[in-house]
């Protein structure tokens, strides 16, 4: 049996809102200081005074952003959420559009920032609020299922 | 952004425009205290009052913020309305890193507002509104009906004030984002007398980072240092309130207007009790994986049968010393109550809670009457200290209006000097000695955090050495005005010594910086206490009322003799440090 690995926010009401995890996917991942060009994203939810929510892909499969994504720059990646390829992004933004959680941020040019499931942010966190879980991986095509069964 | 200069948006309330302006100087003044001294040189009226519009409020942020951890707060510089001379605050929230992701070492602001508005800027935006209709709103509510107003939940910081600014209190405080705050010397009624209600940052820029592995294997470093080392627990487990019990035992917790140092009943209100009883959660500023900041509840019964309302509360150790032991309250959830109108009103609570003290001495020894306080002031009476906080906040009558100016400044007409327990400003929660009253009293924002004159205390029990103990707060100043430049929590300050530092500056290739730390410390120092002496501070001038010779300690009473000359060499310290530097070649 096939698995996956994809980042998960269990524990978000242990957050501090620190942007630990935000700060380390923007330089880890993207090289940029920023916490917003990051595949997680914390936000107050109506104020501080009510603790935070962690904005980031859930892992969908079919994932709606990949099936909007108009050029295949976004494509269902196995175990859930998607591949990000960025030459063939036309920056239009209907992925970001798609996703029903607001996992997607667009910077200013409209250039998409999704979680790519890689859980460098886990670690950063003071709390352990994040986890990346282990999922079964469904076979996508006739030929994926017989190698399963046999 | 890494840039070889400082880029500084400033803001003409009068005009509603802005401007980016490009200042030079980050080899010499490297930003945060040193930005706003240099900020407040350029753009500052030494000569006019602090509420005149054309006086500056200035907000900067230093070399390293954002780019690796702790470096999480931001200077407040300005013309302080409580003595009317150069000023600086400091706060975190999510402060420092809205003005980094909006590109700006530093926001300046002047002019006045034709009517009650806010100010909102981004890496792309900026806009002057009017908010005619918020002006006496408390900060509770107007902080609700800012959130809705202004997008980006989470990555932006809302700066506000309360009706204490408003009412140009002398120590108004400005909060960020809830829980923390600008909190000394009076920023709330700078931005009151801006007609200013609310500054709100939106942090929506995106930059690059330094190539290559030095930067990446140094942030690491330093974030392991201060996540995996013991150097943190004590900001993270009990927070700065674990000092209550620890002052207490020592007999050095101002308690009841600074009558007592030590009381048999303080477990109700120590860092201990608030963390069992109180505590619901920790959270931290922007940048910080520490999370010292402890939220605290109240709940009210506001009416029968089992109607129930309840707030979440910030609390530290000057809060719990503010408005709990120096007001002879041992109940935390009291102590709470009263921060929480604290927060309401918008005052500085070291300020509000010692103002209080030293009213409920005054109206005991009958100096004043209930026709003054309004509420019969009674040490331990925690309702009647919440309303005299609002009543505080809302400047009520003649003689809390007074008050709101400061101690001093009431003492002076109602009578009490003596015991009003201010020390440049009202006093903060450490009664540990000569050497901390002395700091405290000349130091350059009267806080206790200008240098560590209540460690040195502790730690220098027996030794009466005037030339040491204040050569320790010259160099100790120094460093800290350092960190403070960069900008650095000081709670920090045990991870990021020297020559970290110097590594962080170099890995973002501020190499100059890195290689003339010191150089650029002792300039620093010297421009801030150039333009407090030029803004009129006379160090000579202080007065250290007697109340502060009567404490013991467990080092046994106060020594008057070393503390005058503790004050005379400091006073000549500051005095040199204060000359004009000599020009360059």
């Amino acid at each position: 049996m096939k698995t996956a690995k994809v980042l998960t926010t269990p524990r978000m009401e242990r957050c501090i809102g620190c942007h630990s995890c935000s700060l380390a996917c923007a330089r880890l991942v993207h090289k940029k200081l920023s916490w917003d060009t990051a595949g997680i994203r914390i936000i107050s939810s109506g104020g501080l005074s009510t603790g935070f929510e962690a904005k980031s892909c859930l892992a969908c499969n079919p994932a709606p952003c990949a099936l909007a994504c108009p050029t295949g720059a976004f494509s269902q990646r196995k175990g859930g959420g998607v591949i990000f390829k960025s030459k063939h992004c036309i920056q239009c933004g209907d992925c970001a559009e798609a996703c029903p959680v607001e996992a997607i941020y667009l910077d200013a040019t409209s250039e998409p920032f999704v979680c790519i499931h890689c859980g460098q942010c886990v670690p950063y966190c003071p709390h352990d609020c994040l986890e990346m879980a282990e999922v079964v991986v469904e076979p996508s095509t006739e030929k994926e299922a017989e190698e399963v069964a046999s | 952004m890494i840039r070889d200069h400082f880029r500084i948006l400033t803001v003409d309330l009068t005009s509603g425009k802005g401007k980016i302006v490009t200042i030079e100087g980050r080899d010499t003044e490297a930003g945060g205290s040193g930005l706003a001294a240099l900020l407040f040189d350029k753009y500052g009226h030494l000569d006019k009052p602090w509420d005149v519009p054309e006086q500056p409020l200035i907000f900067t942020i230093g070399p390293l913020t954002g780019y690796f951890p702790l470096m999480s707060k931001t200077v407040c510089g300005f013309k302080s309305p409580y003595h009317n001379q150069y000023g600086e605050s400091h706060a975190g929230g999510r402060s420092a890193l809205s003005l980094r992701f909006a590109d700006l070492d530093g926001l300046v602001i002047t002019g006045k507002a034709a009517r009650p508005s806010y100010i909102s800027i981004g890496s792309r935006h900026l806009e002057v509104k009017d908010v005619h209709y918020m002006w006496g709103i408390d900060l509770q509510r107007s902080g609700k009906m800012l959130r809705k107003m202004i997008g980006g939940a989470g990555h932006r910081s809302i700066f506000r004030i309360g009706p204490a600014g408003e009412n140009l209190s002398a120590y108004a405080c400005i909060t960020v984002d809830t829980y923390r705050h600008f909190g000394r010397l009076g920023g709330g009624a700078v931005m009151g007398s801006k007609n200013l209600k609310a500054i709100a940052i939106q942090g929506d820029g995106v930059f690059q980072l330094p190539e290559g592995k030095e930067y990446a294997e140094l942030f690491e470093e330093v974030h392991k240092q201060l996540t995996t080392t013991d150097m943190m627990d004590k900001y993270h487990n009990l927070g700065t309130p674990v000092n209550v019990a620890v002052l207490n035992g020592l007999k050095a917790l101002p308690i009841r207007n600074l009558q007592q140092t030590t009381d048999p009943n303080i477990k109700g209100i120590t860092g201990e009790t608030f963390a069992d009883d109180t505590l619901l959660r920790n959270t931290a500023c922007a940048g910080c994986p520490v999370g010292c900041i402890h939220i605290g509840f109240v709940r009210e019964k506001f009416m029968e049968p089992n109607q129930y309302l309840y707030r979440q509360v910030s609390y530290d150790h000057e809060p719990i010393f503010a408005t709990g032991s120096m007001l002879g309250i041992t109940n935390a959830f009291s102590v709470l109550g009263i921060i929480d109108m604290v927060e309401k009103m918008g005052l500085d609570v070291m300020s509000a809670g010692v103002a209080l003290a030293w009213a409920t001495e005054a109206l005991e020894k009958g100096l004043i009457s209930e026709k003054e306080t309004l509420v019969p002031l009674k040490f331990n009476d925690a309702a009647g200290y919440k309303e005299a906080i609002q009543h505080l906040g809302l400047g009520s009558n003649d003689f809390y209006r007074l008050l709101a100016q400061g101690t001093m400044k009431a003492a002076a007409q109602y009578g009490g000097e003596d015991f009003a327990c201010v020390l440049g400003q009202e006093m903060a929660g450490y009664a540990t000695g000569e050497v901390f009253f002395t700091s405290q009293a000349l130091g350059f924002r009267h806080s206790h955090l200008d240098s560590g004159g209540y460690s040195y205390d502790q730690k220098h029990t027996t030794e009466r050495k005037v030339k040491e103990a204040v050569d320790f707060l010259v160099k100790d100043e120094q460093g800290r005005v350092l960190l403070t430049s960069m900008v650095a929590c000081l709670f920090a300050r045990e991870v990021y010594k020297d020559d970290l530092l110097a590594d962080c500056l170099s890995s973002l290739g501020y190499t100059t910086l890195a290689d003339n730390m010191q150089q650029v410390a002792q300039h620093i120092q010297k421009l801030r206490w150039r333009l407090r002496l030029a803004t009129g501070f006379d160090p000579a001038a202080v007065k250290i009322p007697k109340r502060f010779t009567e404490v013991t300690t467990w080092k046994g009473p106060i020594d008057p003799k070393f503390l005058k000359q503790l004050k005379k060499e400091y006073t000549k310290r500051i005095i040199e440090l204060g000359k004009e530097e000599p020009k360059e070649q």
